[in-house]
């Protein structure tokens, strides 16, 4: 690992200051990503500025009733708090979904959104990546690609983003918060993230030095009545094959209201807006559950060794939908 | 200007307070077991996916080995030999040891350090991954198997314990429900 200047403030001026005044500076949240890529030498900062002593834990009520997630809470106390359960119950089951118990303790809900990919060819400096290192290429196209990406992968780059978190923020039509030396700005999470492209290394919209501040959740998208299902290699802590956040209502046996969101298929949290408009006002069947699925991922782009993915994500997809509905009548 | 790659630091490690200066690379975990000589945490795999390095970092549960020991300056640790302060063993160590809880016992000290994290979050309420309703006026999931496994996922035992180390936990759970 390189050497590297630690900083501690308690406010979050000083806070963008001391990493605008440092072209090498990254803020340091939990760790749990920016520190295990570190020590690979994949990030090499020359300042960590540390984020969590900041006034930027916790959550509380919104003006419009929905809740503001401060940006250092854990991803612990998000998914144990009583109004996420209450409320946006599919986020606490996405965050108890990912990691492990100490992880969670760790990782913040800012840390959570801009994590990197765990690509095997991104974790590894000796292979060509775009993402790691611009114009070298993309060994994934060709090479181990099972748990790569089916939508929105472009020739530069198809992996996928591995949070389960921002799968249900997305369902969810969260909002993200951040702070800049010019002031306050906010962005829906469906803005958040570029779409691959050719600079699969710009993940987010966010400008260098920019800090999120909190997450949003809009009071019309709470319901008791949604649900996060991932779909892994093994029972428990490993990323997601597929995994979809979904929240369903229905009126005597129509299709009110639905929100779906996929992850593990492409670069970013899949918001599912075809099957949605697909569903709504139709009845709530599982055919056309899955006829909706079908036209979502009929714009897959399945790699050579990842094609499964788009049968798993129909199934599971229609899973869900299925088991809310039946919870709705 | 170039910033200072070394930091003083205050650990409270088991009771007892430590002033270190560190290189800022430093883990925690090698600020345990290098400087401050508790080498009950054990360094498995380094990049937080084995669990074997899992200590109390302000009665939370984390892994030392992706935490940086400059950001948890001023923070309370306790580890494994914390939970036996005055040498007799915590309830989950007498389980571990009447129920072969390990074999080799590199991943104990991680297991132990979790569990007891475990046991406190479950009894605050959180729910887990395989908790079917997560909403707040469900009560709290009873401790089964299959909770167990999942909120101990993060706990790897390359020997296989996982049966007895399991039956220790609930073991340990009922017990404490009996006493109180």
């Amino acid at each position: 690992m390189k050497e590297f200047g630690y900083l501690r403030p308690s406010q979050v001026r000083e806070a963008l200051a001391l990493v605008a005044a440092d072209d090498g500076a990254r803020f340091l949240g939990g760790g749990t990503n920016l520190v295990d890529l570190m020590k690979d030498g994949i990030e090499t900062p020359t300042r960590l500025v540390d984020v969590r002593r900041l006034p930027l834990d916790g959550i509380r009520e919104a003006p419009d009733r929905g809740l503001v997630i401060g940006a250092t809470t854990t991803n612990s106390d998000l998914a144990a708090h009583p109004e996420v359960r209450r409320r946006y119950p599919a986020l606490s089951q996405a965050v108890l979904a990912g990691a492990s118990g100490q992880l969670r303790n760790m990782a913040t809900v800012g840390g959570n959104l801009l994590q990197r990919t765990r690509c095997g060819y991104f974790a590894d400096p000796s292979q060509p990546c775009n993402k790691r290192s611009p114009g070298s290429g993309c060994s994934a196209i060709t090479g181990e690609h099972h748990n790569h990406a089916i939508l929105g992968w472009s020739d530069h780059c198809v992996a996928t983003h591995p949070s389960d978190m921002t799968v249900a923020l997305a369902a969810y039509d969260a909002v993200v918060h951040y702070e800049t030396p010019d002031g306050s700005h906010e962005i829906p999470l469906s803005g958040f993230y570029l779409p691959v492209g050719e600079s699969p290394q710009r993940e987010t919209v966010l400008p260098p030095g920019a800090l999120i501040t909190a997450v949003t959740l809009p009071a019309a998208a709470a319901g008791p009545r949604a649900r996060y299902r991932k779909v892994r290699e093994r029972a428990s802590y490993a990323f997601a094959n597929v995994s979809v956040a979904a929240a369903l209502d229905v009126e005597e046996g129509v299709v009110r209201g639905v929100r779906i969101a996929l992850g593990g298929l492409a670069s970013r949290p899949w918001r599912a807006l075809v099957a949605e408009s697909a569903l709504r006002d139709a009845p709530a069947t599982a055919d056309r559950f899955g006829d909706a699925a079908d036209a979502e991922l009929s714009a897959a782009r399945p790699l050579r060794d990842n094609a499964y993915k788009v049968t798993l994500a129909r199934n599971l997809i229609v899973a869900v939908l299925t088991e809310l509905a039946h919870r709705a009548e | 200007m170039t910033d200072g790659t070394r930091s003083e630091i205050l650990l409270r490690v088991n009771g007892l307070t430590h002033r270190l200066d560190v290189d800022n690379r430093r883990t925690l975990l090698d600020a345990l077991r290098e400087d401050t000589g508790r080498t009950g945490p054990k360094k498995g795999c380094d990049r937080g996916q084995c669990g074997a390095c899992t200590v109390l970092l302000d009665d939370r549960r984390v892994v030392s080995c992706l935490t940086l020991a400059v950001a948890a300056d001023g923070s309370d640790v306790t580890t494994v030999e914390g939970l036996a302060p005055d040498g007799e063993l915590h309830p989950l160590q007498q389980a571990f040891v009447q129920l072969d809880g390990f074999q080799c016992g590199y991943c104990t000290p991680g297991q132990l350090c979790s569990a007891v994290a475990m046991l406190a979050e479950h009894a605050a309420g959180w729910p887990s991954a395989v908790t079917t309703d997560v909403s707040p006026e469900r009560p709290a999931p009873e401790l089964d198997a299959v909770e167990v496994r999942e909120r101990l996922s993060g706990n790897l035992c390359r020997c296989g314990a996982y049966p007895s180390i399991v039956r220790a936990v609930l073991e340990t759970a009922a017990r404490a429900e009996v006493t109180g």
